[in-house]
C-alpha cells in the first residue's frame, strides 16, 4: 500500500490538522508516513499545502511529484495543484467553494459540500473533518475510532469542547459519500 | 599598620603587565580584597574581557573565563544559569561594554540577570593602542580622533549608568572613580554593594569606575587623576543611579 | 508533549524531534533567537525546559545565544543553540571561541537558501561554513548530517556524547525540509550526560586549584603548542568517528555521493531499482567532518565515475574531488536558491554521464 496525498486550502481551513490526523492514524496502524507542510511566509494569507506520503515501505522524498489523491478546499488550491494529477488519481473537492472544473483526464472526482455540511452542524471550521470522513470512507484507510482517538488527543485541553462537532463532521462526510 | 599592605590571598603575586599609573591593577586588587573579606573565593567565577584586562586571570586566583570582545554579559548569563548559587561577575572595558557589547549589556540588565558587572571606563581603547572609545570625551585626542572627538563626526560620550538605570531589570547602578584614597575606599564599598546585591539575589548590578590610562591619554599619572576629577567626572558624574535599598 | 515514553512512536517535525532529543540527552540550557525554518525548536524548548527544570532564554541576538552556550558549557552543563543561515553566520565568532577554549556544545543549523537573507526553503549551501571552519583560526567542528526525522533525534544524542568526549563543538547540519517535515520518531537512545568527567569546568575553586577557560595564548610558542594539541585531537576524530551509509556500491559503475535531503532523493530511485542501463550506488556521508574520504577513495579506484548531488552550487564536491584525486571523473549536479533536485533530473544527469562515457570508449 502506498498513498501520496496533497492537501491544500486557505490558511485557517484546518488542512494542517487534517493531514496530521491522517498521518498519525496511519502511523498507529504501523505504516511509514512523512508529512511535509508548507511553512513561513507562503502560508500567510495564501494557500497552505501539505504533502502526505504513506507507505508500507521506506519513504524517500517527502515531496510529491505525482499525487494519488488531491484534497482541495478552495479554487486557488485546485488550480495550483491540478498539474500533480495522473489518470488514476482521485480528487476530493470542497464543492461549497469550488463549483466547476474541467476534468480533462476524466479522473474520479468527489464533490463534497464540506463548508455547507459543516455549517449545517453548527461549525464552519469543521469542514476539514467532513473531508476527512469522506476521504476515509472512499479509501477505507482506518477505522473511525482510530481517527477519533487521535482527534481526542489533538484537541486535549483548551479545544476539548470542539471534539463532538468534529466527530459529527467526520460522520457526516462519510455518510455523504456513502450515498454518492 | 602591617595588615593594610598585605597582599590579598586571592591576588596572585606576579609581575603586572599593566602600565605604570593604570587603573586596572587597583580595581583588580580591590576585587581580590573583597573576595577575601567576604570569604567567597571558592564560589566566585569571573569573566575576563578582551581589552587590557584580558589577563585578569593572571592576577585573580579564582575560576575564570575569557569571553569574546563584548560578550562577557552573555557568557556570565550562561554560567550563572548553570550555577545560580555561585557569584558571577564580569569585568569589562568601555570598548567591550559600551561599543561592541552594547546589546549584550542592555539585555542582560533588562533580564535582571543576577550578576555583577565591573565596568572600567578609561575613555580609550587601551589594548589596541589608544583609539577612540564610546566614552571618549568631546575634544579628547586619540589615535582615531587626532583633532579631538567631534560631536559632528563621532557623536557623544555614552553614559552607561544613566542608560542602564532606566532599565527595569537593573537593581544597583553606580559610578565611582579611583583618583584618591577616599575615592578608592568609596569604590570598594560600591563593589561590595554590587556583590551583596547578587548574594541577596536582588538582580543586576553594575559599578562603573572612571580609571586612568596615562599612556594613551599622553599624561603623567598625576595629570591623569586630575583629568578624571576635572574633566571626566563632568561628563560622567559620580554617584548612585539606582539602588534597590533606597526608594527612588 | 510533556514527557516521552520509550519505544512509543511520536509524529513530530524534524525540529521538534531535535529539541526533544536534546532534552532527552540531558541538555538543560538552550538559548535561541527566532528564524524560520527552525522556530519549532524554540517553541518546543520554551514548553519543555521549564518542565524538566531547565533554562530556555529567547535572547536578543544569535551572538548572545552562542555566548550563553559558551558560558553554560564552561560551567560544565550540556547546552545547545539552533538557528539558520543568517543566524549561524553571527554565531561563527562564538563557535571559533568554543573550539579554541575546547568547550563541548551542540549547534543546530536548519539550512535555508542564501546568500544574504536568501529565502526559507531547503538548502545545503552552508556546507563550506560548517566543515571548513566558518569562524577564524585552525579549528574544526564535528558536523553530523541527518537524513530523516528519526536520524535527527538519534544524531542529537550522539552529538552531545561526541562533544563531551572530545571537548569540541558539534554541529547538526540539517535543512528546512528535514526540519519542517513530520515523521514517526522514537526516543530510544540513552542519556549519558555524566559519561565524561568535566573536572575542567568552572564551578568555583572551592578546595581545588582554580580552573581557567581561555583561548588567548600571548606568550610566544604557546599558541603553536596549543594548535598542535588541537590538531592531534582532530586526527583522532578523523580516525575514529567517520560515519556513512552505503548502498549497492560493490558492483556499481557509478557511485553517487550525497547527504541529507539529497541522499533521500537519490534513494528514491536506487531502492526502487529504476531501469537504468548502469549500476548505480550511493555513499551518504553522515559525518561531513570528519569526511568519509577513505571509502570514496576506495570506490574511485574501480568505478567509472562519481556523481555528487547537492542543494548548492558545488561545495561537498570539492571534498569528494580531494578524496578521489583524479582516480576517476567526478561529476556534479546541484540546485541552488531553494531548488531541490528531483529523481528525474538526477537520472538524466546519470544518463548524460553514461552517454559521454560510451562516446569516449567508441572513439578510442
Ligand atoms: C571582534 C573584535 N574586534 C576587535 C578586537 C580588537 N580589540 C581588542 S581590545 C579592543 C578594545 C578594548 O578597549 P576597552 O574595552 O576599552 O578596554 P581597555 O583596553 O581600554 O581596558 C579591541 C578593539 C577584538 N579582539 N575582537
Ligand atoms: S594601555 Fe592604558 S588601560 Fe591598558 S594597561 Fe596601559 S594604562 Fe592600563
Ligand atoms: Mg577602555
Amino acid at each position: 500500500m502506498s498513498e501520496k496525498v496533497i492537501l491544500a486550502g486557505l490558511g485557517g481551513q484546518g488542512m494542517m490538522l487534517l493531514g496530521r490526523l491522517i498521518a498519525q492514524a496511519l502511523m498507529l496502524e504501523g505504516k511509514n508516513v512523512t508529512f511535509y507542510p508548507s511553512y513561513g511566509t507562503e502560508v500567510r494569507g495564501g494557500t497552505a499545502y501539505y504533502h502526505l506520503t504513506v507507505s508500507e515501505e521506506e519513504i524517500f522524498s517527502p515531496v510529491i511529484e505525482e499525487a494519488d489523491t488531491l484534497i482541495m478546499m478552495n479554487l486557488p488550491s485546485y488550480l495550483k495543484f491540478k498539474g500533480f494529477l495522473k489518470p488514476d488519481s482521485m480528487l476530493f473537492l470542497n464543492s461549497s467553494m469550488i463549483d466547476k472544473i474541467e476534468n480533462e483526464m476524466n479522473i474520479d472526482v468527489y464533490r463534497i459540500p464540506a463548508t455547507k455540511i459543516a455549517n449545517n452542524i453548527g461549525n464552519v471550521v469543521a469542514s476539514n473533518m467532513v473531508m476527512l470522513g469522506a476521504y476515509n470512507e472512499v479509501k477505507n484507510l482506518v477505522s473511525i475510532p482510530v481517527f477519533l482517538s487521535c482527534l481526542k488527543n489533538v484537541l486535549k485541553g483548551r479545544k476539548e469542547p470542539f471534539y463532538e462537532v468534529n466527530k459529527l463532521a467526520i460522520e457526516r462526510g462519510a455518510e455523504f459519500v456513502r450515498k454518492y | 599598620m602591617e595588615a593594610i599592605y598585605k597582599t590579598p590571598k586571592t591576588l596572585i603575586d606576579t609581575p603586572t603587565h599593566y602600565c605604570p599609573g593604570c587603573g586596572h591593577g587597583i580595581v583588580q586588587r580591590l576585587i581580590a580584597e573583597i573576595i577575601d573579606e567576604m570569604d567567597i573565593r571558592g564560589k566566585t567565577i569571573g569573566l575576563a574581557p578582551v581589552g587590557c584586562a584580558v589577563l585578569a586571570y593572571n592576577y585573580l586566583d579564582i575560576d575564570m573565563c575569557e569571553a569574546a570582545h563584548g560578550r562577557p554579559p552573555s557568557v556570565a548569563t550562561g554560567i550563572k544559569r548553570v550555577h545560580p548559587e555561585k557569584i558571577v561577575f564580569s569585568y569589562q572595558g568601555d570598548g567591550d561594554l559600551a561599543a561592541i557589547g552594547t546589546a549584550e549589556i542592555i539585555h542582560t540588565a533588562n533580564r535582571g540577570e543576577n550578576i555583577t558587572v565591573i565596568f572600567v571606563n578609561n575613555a580609550v581603547y587601551g589594548m589596541t593602542n589608544g583609539q577612540m572609545a564610546p566614552t571618549t570625551l568631546i575634544n579628547q585626542k586619540t589615535l582615531t580622533t587626532p583633532h579631538g572627538r567631534s560631536e559632528k563626526n563621532d557623536g557623544y560620550p555614552l553614559r552607561v549608568c544613566e542608560i542602564l538605570s532606566v532599565i527595569d531589570g537593573s537593581r544597583f547602578i553606580a559610578r565611582t572613580s579611583i583618583t584618591s584614597p577616599k575615592n578608592i575606599i568609596k569604590t570598594k564599598q560600591l563593589l561590595e554593594k554590587g556583590f551583596k546585591t547578587q548574594i541577596q539575589e536582588k538582580g543586576f548590578s553594575l559599578i562603573e569606575i572612571l580609571s586612568p590610562c596615562p599612556v594613551y591619554w599622553r599624561m603623567s599619572s598625576v595629570e591623569s587623576l586630575k583629568f578624571i576629577d576635572k574633566e571626566m567626572s563632568t561628563t560622567f558624574p559620580l554617584g548612585i543611579f539606582k539602588d534597590w535599598e533606597s526608594r527612588n | 508533549m510533556t514527557s516521552t515514553e520509550k519505544n512509543k512512536k511520536y509524529l513530530l517535525t524534524g525540529n521538534e524531534a531535535c529539541a526533544e532529543a536534546a532534552i532527552q540527552a540531558g541538555c538543560r540550557f538552550y538559548y535561541g533567537y527566532p528564524i524560520t525554518p527552525q522556530n519549532e525548536i524554540l517553541t518546543h524548548m520554551a514548553i519543555r525546559m521549564p518542565q524538566v527544570g531547565g533554562t530556555f532564554i529567547q535572547v536578543e541576538s544569535e551572538l548572545a545565544a552562542i555566548n550563553m552556550v559558551y558560558g553554560s558549557a564552561a560551567a560544565g552543563a550540556r547546552t545547545m543553540t539552533s538557528s539558520s543561515g543568517p543566524g549561524i553566520s553571527l554565531k561563527q565568532e562564538g563557535i571559533s571561541y568554543l573550539a579554541g577554549s575546547e568547550l563541548p556544545c551542540v549547534i543546530v543549523n536548519i539550512q535555508r537558501g542564501g546568500p544574504g537573507l536568501g529565502d526559507i526553503s531547503p538548502s545545503q549551501a552552508d556546507y563550506f561554513q560548517a566543515v571548513k571552519g566558518g569562524g577564524h583560526g585552525d579549528y574544526h567542528t564535528i558536523v553530523l548530517a541527518p537524513g530523516s526525522v528519526q536520524e535527527t533525534a538519534d544524531l542529537v544524542f550522539d552529538a552531545f556524547d561526541l562533544a563531551d568526549c572530545y571537548r569540541n563543538p558539534v554541529m547538526i547540519l540539517s535543512d528546512a525540509q528535514l526540519g519542517q517535515m513530520m515523521e514517526p520518531v522514537v526516543f530510544n537512545k540513552k542519556c549519558k550526560p555524566n559519561l565524561y568527567k568535566k573536572d575542567w569546568a568552572l564551578t568555583g575553586a572551592d578546595g581545588r586549584k582554580r580552573n581557567i577557560i581561555k583561548s588567548f595564548y600571548p606568550v610566544k610558542g604557546e599558541l603553536e603548542k596549543f594548535n598542535a594539541k588541537l590538531q592531534k585531537k582532530y586526527r583522532q576524530i578523523k580516525a575514529e568517528e567517520v560515519r556513512y551509509e552505503e548502498i549497492n556500491i560493490e558492483n556499481a559503475d557509478i557511485v553517487i555521493v550525497a547527504y541529507g535531503t539529497c541522499a533521500r532523493i537519490c534513494k528514491e530511485f536506487l531502492k526502487k531499482g529504476q531501469s537504468l542501463n548502469v549500476k548505480v550506488g550511493l555513499i551518504r556521508p553522515i559525518t561531513l567532518w570528519p569526511f568519509p574520504a577513505d571509502i570514496i577513495q576506495k570506490v574511485s579506484e574501480r568505478v567509472q565515475a562519481i556523481l555528487t548531488v547537492e542543494m548548492s552550487a558545488g561545495q561537498m564536491v570539492e571534498d569528494v574531488r580531494l578524496s578521489v584525486s583524479g582516480r576517476c571523473p567526478v561529476h556534479f549536479y546541484g540546485r541552488t536558491g531553494g531548488g531541490i533536485p528531483t529523481p528525474k533530473e538526477i537520472l538524466k544527469k546519470i544518463s548524460e554521464i553514461v552517454s559521454v562515457r560510451e562516446k569516449v570508449t567508441c572513439t578510442t
